[in-house]
């Protein structure tokens, strides 16, 4: 496979052809924010928070999908994608109901620590405040709507590496939702598997174990990183 | 079938003509005027007056001027009702033989008329969009003949780079180049997809020709196909234009009967079938990659970009993907040469361009003009202007993706760089009129509604930007917004315009920015005013 | 130089950031030394003061008395803190806002939720009337800064005051702006 070299702020990098640019970055020890990339699932650059500038284009890039290309100089962060990804945040914390304080993922959640690490401290847009449910009806595992970024991790980790695809969205725009089967309660839904991969891979408070209470919900993607692993390399077989 | 079967055809259609013959609209706008109930009487009288071997009467398709309907033409004479109502049909027939009719005649001579050019639409409204004959004996297939018996596929490409089409999906992408793009790419399958989810407010150019000539669609298709290696193509029409859904099944059967789709067209070993996919009236699903996706079976919403459909698009495999409008063009240029196509238009932007008038303007319909004509020419001369002498105050081009070009900036010719330069774009050729009435922050929060309802939630930007955006204008409009909120306004635009996935987040906040770039004192005249409490119990900002 | 004028607020809020402050245990001995504290719901003055530098402000708008309120502070303070999470987001006082009006609100809690005498408290002059939703400082009158956290740490608290009486701004970093 053939090497390419780039440079990510300045940094001069080697990486493989077949990379992306937030690979090459994390190889090189450079973090670029992202919400909607999970390892091991299919990218699909819809948080816009890993946008990168590209000299010579115009045009902001999402480092998640974007190969890595020979003599590439990448900008990972200015004031503009400081600006634009702060109020990305931002806007995410007006669109749901997103309670640090009683959330069973305050202190774990990646939302949270994106406000964090972009200096987000209050929202400059109208609060939505919009009436969504819990939906309790399954044994082990909980949705709260209300902390839904629509990252479509459970989505992906269900289809492509539990193959049961029970998740998917319905709606359009912001009355877009994750539903399970045909958008029938989670209990109810024939086609889950109960595996819990949902559960480690949703960044927030959505997706939870049944009987956490705030800040206990710790998620462990290490579990998906091994399935994905062990059948990449075929560690199961023989 | 071969060409001499293709030239009987023709001759037969032209022999059986009468040599009187009344063309009644039947495309969706003129249906909507009782234009089905026109027919009938036309039909009725011309029986009950036993002139059915002298007179026929023909249902066309599309005859521009919608405003103006339901209406009737009469050939040869040439004479144009307008606003027919079946009880008028009697005396039209009547005066056939000379004399006046009980109807209202139109001027054919007004510039509404004689200022068109028509390529894309030389046979709408003339030719009967039911019957595949009327099309052959327009010099239909004649194209797509020649292409598959006398030019190779690389020859068909280039004759289309060499017209210097664009495409009219709004973008304006030299087809040439993306033809050439899906040929080169080595594949088992590829596939031509035309794009009819014509979606803006306001605009129905696709329909209408969906609607008055569904078979020029099929020729352009197939030339395309039979140019970049495809197979099978699909066209993708919305839900909401059951009429051209219909014409458009009823001209593949035809045309699959005739040997001119399906195996070996024309004798040849070329084989193109066509499908039709529905849409259920998505917005986005214009968007070539969520069209894709929406063909396939699955949800539609878009990708990121690379790879491109040219390398990657349906079901993975090479696909060119088209408007309408730009497969209208294609018989066309194969037929008349792609040097007298590029005679037509300006230096860049070549060919003609349909627009839909709607809005403040007289005369409200369908028209044709050159690349490069004057907004003025469009609006005042050929559109008659706002009724009742008002002013126009902004032209707004490209639906919710353009902007507002403001009355100073009339003279701008309408082609792809010069609209762009007045911070609009050439879009799919919707074009509304506005008048002194008309509140800049108002229209703008028209198109942020419509953006905002039809985001499709994928990414954060469009979908939460543009329910902000929208709750900023509304701010304005009930005049609770500070400098403060104006500011943030405008950031937000810039941050979706330059942040969203897909071109309908990254064109989205373009009304707002055109309309403040070119009417500030419209939202000026909002901010800073009384400042009372408000409904919901907020103060505005007093410090 | 004059002493620092400091005012501390509650409005709709559990009181859980005054509690935090009074975490700051023995800095508030130092505090004591820098500023006057001019009103607080730990000290006993009825009216909010004039020419007040530095107010903190704890809990979100959520009644007449809040917006009336939080008007008045913000004329006279120079310097507004929004202070914890219900003071910058609405946090839990603004859990109510998706389940639609007061009125149908209040029904709920208190008549229909009730188990003996099922009444809405009403009355005029005492109980003040909610607004029709519950608003964010910021979304009703300027903020200067803003000291998130459900409630502030203590240390969070003081870092944010050290600042201030000494460089006159406050400039949070890190983990310091965490909300929760």
């Amino acid at each position: 496979m053939a090497v390419r070299t780039l440079t990510i702020d300045g940094k001069p990098v080697s990486a493989l052809e077949e990379q992306t640019v937030l690979d090459a970055a994390r190889d090189a020890g450079i973090e670029i924010p992202t919400l909607c990339h999970l390892d091991g699932a299919t990218d699909v650059g819809a948080c816009r928070l890993c946008l990168v500038e590209v000299v010579g284009t115009n045009r902001l890039l999402p480092a998640c999908v974007t190969r890595v290309a020979e003599g590439m100089q990448v900008v990972t962060t200015s004031e503009r994608l400081r600006e634009y990804r702060r109020m990305i945040l931002e806007l995410l914390f007006a669109e749901r109901n997103h309670v640090c304080s009683v959330c069973v993922a305050n202190g774990h959640c990646e939302l949270q620590d994106l406000a964090i690490a972009q200096g987000m401290d209050h929202v400059r847009f109208d609060y939505l405040f919009p009436k969504h449910l819990v939906d309790v009806s399954h044994p082990r595992f909980g949705v709260d709507h209300n902390r839904c970024v629509l990252c479509t991790r459970c989505v992906r980790v269900c289809d492509e590496i539990e193959g049961a695809h029970t998740w998917d969205v319905a709606g359009r725009g912001s009355r877009a939702t994750v539903i399970t089967d045909m958008n029938v309660p989670w209990g109810s839904a024939t086609s889950c598997t109960s595996c819990g991969k949902c559960v480690q891979a949703c960044p927030t408070g959505a997706i939870f174990r049944r009987g956490s209470t705030v800040a206990e919900m710790d998620r462990d993607r290490t579990r998906l990183d091994f399935i994905v692993t062990a059948r990449e390399k075929k560690q199961w077989i023989g | 079938m071969e060409l001499s079967d293709l030239q009987d055809i023709a001759r037969k259609e032209r022999e059986s003509q009468k040599p009187i013959r009344v063309r009644c609209c039947t495309a969706a706008g003129c249906l909507s005027s009782q234009g089905q109930a026109v027919k009938s009487a036309l039909d009725e009288a011309v029986a009950a007056n036993g002139l059915e071997d002298r007179v026929q009467v023909i249902g066309v398709g599309c005859m521009g001027l919608c405003s103006e309907g339901p209406l009737v033409q009469v050939d040869p004479a040439g004479t144009l009702y307008e606003r027919v109502e079946p009880r008028q049909c009697a005396s039209i027939v009547a005066a056939l033989d000379g004399g006046d009719a009980d109807a209202n005649v139109g001027d054919t001579t007004r510039p509404f008329f004689t200022r068109q050019v028509a390529v894309v639409l030389e046979n709408s409204g003339r030719i009967d969009p039911e019957r595949i004959e009327s099309y052959i004996a327009a010099d239909g297939y004649h194209a797509l003949h020649t292409v598959l018996h006398d030019m190779t596929p690389a020859q068909v490409v280039e004759t289309i780079i060499a017209a210097g089409l664009r495409g009219r999906g709004g973008a304006g992408y030299p087809t040439g180049l993306k033809w050439a793009t899906v040929a080169k790419t080595e594949a088992d399958r590829k596939f031509v997809v035309v794009n009819a989810d014509e979606g803006d407010p306001g605009a129905f150019m696709d329909r209408s020709v969906l609607e008055s000539d569904p078979h020029r669609i099929l020729e352009g298709m197939a030339i395309a196909a039979y140019a970049v290696g495809a197979s099978q193509g699909y066209v993708y029409v919305r839900g909401e234009y059951p009429l051209a859904i219909s014409r458009l099944q009823t001209a593949i059967r035809q045309a699959r009967r005739m040997g001119l789709l399906g195996t070996q067209v024309f004798e040849s070993p070329f084989n193109f079938r066509v499908d039709i996919r529905i849409g259920a009236g998505a917005f986005v699903c214009g968007e070539e990659t969520a069209l894709i996706r929406s063909i396939e079976g699955h949800r539609g919403v878009p990708r990121p970009r690379p790879p491109y459909p040219a390398a990657s698009g349906l079901f993975g495999c090479p696909t060119l993907i088209n408007n309408v409008e730009t497969y209208a063009n294609i018989a066309p240029i194969l037929r008349k040469g792609a040097e007298w196509f590029a005679s037509i238009g300006t230096e860049k932007s070549k060919g003609t361009k349909v627009f839909a008038l709607a809005g403040k303007i007289t005369n409200t319909g369908l028209i044709e003009v050159p690349m490069g004509t004057p907004l003025r020419t469009i609006v005042e001369e050929m559109g008659g202007g706002v009724p009742d002498g008002g002013t126009v105050k902004a032209v707004q081009t490209g639906g919710p993706s353009g902007g507002c070009i403001p009355q100073s900036a009339l003279d701008t010719p309408v082609d792809y760089e010069s609209l762009a330069q007045v911070g609009s774009i050439m879009g799919s050729g919707g074009m509304i009129v506005m008048d002194e009435q008309d509140n800049m922050v108002e229209v703008a929060r028209f198109f942020m509604e419509f953006c905002m309802d039809e985001s499709c939630g994928k990414c954060v930007p469009c979908r939460a930007g543009t329910v902000q955006i929208h709750r900023l204008l509304t701010k304005i409009r009930d005049r609770r917004a500070t400098d403060e909120d104006l500011a943030t306004l405008r950031t937000l635009c810039e941050m979706v315009k330059q942040t969203s996935l897909c071109g309908l987040g990254q064109s989205a906040p373009n009304p707002v920015l055109s309309t403040l770039r070119y009417f500030p004192e419209d939202y000026r005249a909002l901010i800073g005013a009384p400042s009372e409490p408000s409904a919901n119990g907020a103060a505005p900002r007093t410090a | 130089m004059d002493r620092v004028r400091v005012a501390t607020v509650w409005l709709g809020g559990c009181s859980g950031c005054h509690m935090s402050f009074l975490d700051l245990d023995e800095f508030l001995i130092d505090l004591a030394g820098m500023v006057d504290i001019v009103y607080s719901p730990i000290v006993d003055i009825k009216e909010f003061p004039e020419n007040v530098d530095v107010t903190l402000v704890e809990g979100a708008v959520a009644n007449e008395d809040n917006l009336e309120a939080i008007r008045a502070v913000r004329e006279r303070t120079r310097i507004l803190i929004s202070f914890g999470d219900c003071a910058v987001t609405g946090n839990v006082t603004a859990m109510r806002n998706p389940f639609g009006d007061p009125a149908s609100i209040l029904q709920q809690v208190y008549v229909e939720a009730a188990t003996i005498q099922g009444r809405v408290p009403d009355e005029e002059g005492i109980v003040p009337r909610l607004l029709p939703s519950v608003k964010p400082v910021h979304e009703v009158v300027p903020v200067d800064v803003f000291l998130p956290g459900c409630p502030p740490p203590a240390p969070r608290i003081r870092a944010a005051l050290e600042q201030l009486l000494s460089t006159g701004h406050v400039t949070l970093e890190g983990r310091d702006i965490k909300f929760g």
